[in-house]
């Protein structure tokens, strides 16, 4: 029974993707809807991912000095091991499990209302690929945008372990910038960022799949909204293990 | 003219439409009328393609939408018009943007003559000075008009209304009906109206299809409607003092 939902899901969010990445009936209209989804789902989204950075960056850097106490060990390591964890774990995952909350909730509750209310009925009867016109854009909006959050949350988190670790006199500046700077690989940025557009792309399609085929009223689509949160979320750690073996396996 | 022949439609076990022929010609106000549950929607999407049918056919002037590709279906859809029951505006989109979005998806028209056919539009549903508007600063009679201005931008040759003046006040709810029969007739639309208020049934039924548990129960005018002893129209219809003192009225003349 629960394999036969999955694989019903399944194969109905795979049709659902094949409507939307069909040719648009007209590429201006959605260039327009895809500036307008850069503003809602990324501009809107930079003060939660910065604050979250700023401060998470401070906390591990704080836990990682009082963590390694041995005088053997030199101050710049605590800088080593924020970097490794900022941009290989917290800015794309965890940051993309905040947007999953943030984004999908909303994309899934504004697609679910538009279906009660027979908005997209009207898009249909119009001769409109209502599926290609409202989620299209979202999805591309987000796979474009979201890598530029990751990055700015990977500075902020860098800097608020800086910031952190110099209010608190556990690391002095010059140890912190030379432990960033200490064996860096330019290749986690490139998995990093490669994670934050399969995770962009999980979370718009997900939430829009759940939005979408809304059947009923006010409570279904608040049960759309969060079945979106929490089905991204668990695609997003999913696809975390399976990227992680695949890109540093 | 819309032609249905034999139309059938099942959900699972249940059969909702079981075999629906009616004619719709244009220019005149063609109701669909029936009690809660007799598949006015049902039938009322099936026309529009919302719903796929299981037999039978729709044709839209001799063009039958199922043997059609979907790029002439597309075409075919940007023919028709619709009006929802609760206006199906777009919450994020001014009037202006609501009424223009047809016309920005499937023309090529410069900006200046889309606001003019906007204008034009809300000018013909006697709305002015809203254009800049957003649909939940409006009552409940001005989104219908809106959505009607909206219906009717693309010079549609057909024209369809789910319960066009529900939940309007009794004088709101006649200016619709007058606006969407006039508009029908001033264009020479073929309009499909799906209703259970009497009112519009005497205002404006040119053209009358009585549902009952998926089947045409009767067809006639709305002054066929005083003189036919059809037991399924008599008790759909007559069911109030006044409606009766009304038809007794019109007998006795």
């Amino acid at each position: 029974m629960l394999l036969n939902t999955v694989f019903k899901t399944t194969g109905a969010y795979v049709l659902l993707m094949l409507r939307v990445f069909r040719r648009p009936e007209k590429l201006k209209v959605y260039t327009k809807a895809l500036m307008r989804e850069i503003d809602l789902l990324g501009l809107d989204s930079v003060a939660i991912v910065s604050i979250i950075s700023i401060f998470v960056g401070a906390v591990v850097t704080i836990q990682t000095a009082l963590n390694l106490e041995d005088p053997l060990i030199p101050d710049y390591y605590i800088a080593i091991a924020t970097r490794e964890s900022i941009i290989l774990e917290f800015s794309p995952t965890m940051v993309s499990l905040i947007l999953a909350g943030k984004v999908g909730s909303n994309i899934a509750s504004t697609l679910g209302t538009m279906r009660v209310s027979e908005q997209i009925d009207a898009l249909e009867v119009m001769g409109v690929n209502s599926a290609s016109y409202l989620i299209m854009p979202k999805i591309v909006a987000s796979m474009l945008y979201n890598p530029f959050l990751i990055v700015i949350s990977m500075f902020l988190g860098i800097l608020g372990g800086y910031i952190a670790g110099n209010l608190t006199g556990m690391v002095a500046p010059v140890d912190y910038v030379l432990g960033i700077q200490l064996g860096f690989k330019s290749y986690y940025i490139a998995y990093s960022l490669t994670k934050t557009v399969v995770f962009a792309f999980l979370i718009t399609s997900i939430a829009s799949y759940a939005g979408y085929t809304v059947q009923g009223g006010a409570v279904e689509v608040g049960v759309a909204s969060t079945r979106a949160v929490v089905s991204a979320s668990v695609a997003i750690i999913v696809a975390n293990y399976l990227l992680t073996q695949l890109l540093l396996g | 003219m819309i032609e249905v022949r034999e139309l059938r439609k099942s959900f699972g076990a249940q059969e909702v439409l079981k075999g629906i022929s009616a004619n719709f010609e244009p220019g005149k106000a063609n109701l669909i009328i029936g009690q809660s549950g007799s598949g006015k929607t049902v039938f009322l999407k099936s026309l529009l393609g919302l719903y796929p049918i299981d037999s039978g056919s729709i044709l839209f002037d001799e063009r039958d939408l199922d043997a059609l590709d979907r790029k002439e279906r597309q075409s075919v859809r940007q023919e028709m018009g619709m009006v929802f029951q609760y206006s199906a505006l777009f919450d994020s989109l001014t009037v202006e943007e609501n009424v223009m979005f047809p016309l920005n998806m499937f023309t090529e028209q410069t900006l200046g003559e889309k606001k003019d056919r906007v204008d034009f539009c809300l000018k013909r549903v006697n709305l002015e000075g809203v254009n800049a508007k957003f649909p939940a600063e409006l009552s409940g009679g001005m989104k219908k008009r809106v959505a009607i201005a909206r219906a009717i931008a693309l010079n549609p040759r057909y024209l369809f209304c789910d319960e066009p003046n529900s939940g309007l006040d009794p004088r709101t709810a006649v200016v619709i009906d007058n606006l969407i029969k006039e508009i029908a007739e001033e264009f020479n639309i073929t309009t499909v109206i799906n209703t259970h208020d009497m009112n519009s049934v005497m205002e404006i039924g040119d053209h009358i299809v009585l549902l009952k548990d998926g089947l045409k129960a009767w067809e006639g005018s709305r002054h066929d409607i005083f003189h036919t002893e059809q037991p399924d129209i008599v008790d759909f219809v007559f069911t109030s003092e006044l409606f009766k003192t009304i038809r007794k009225a019109n007998r006795a003349e």
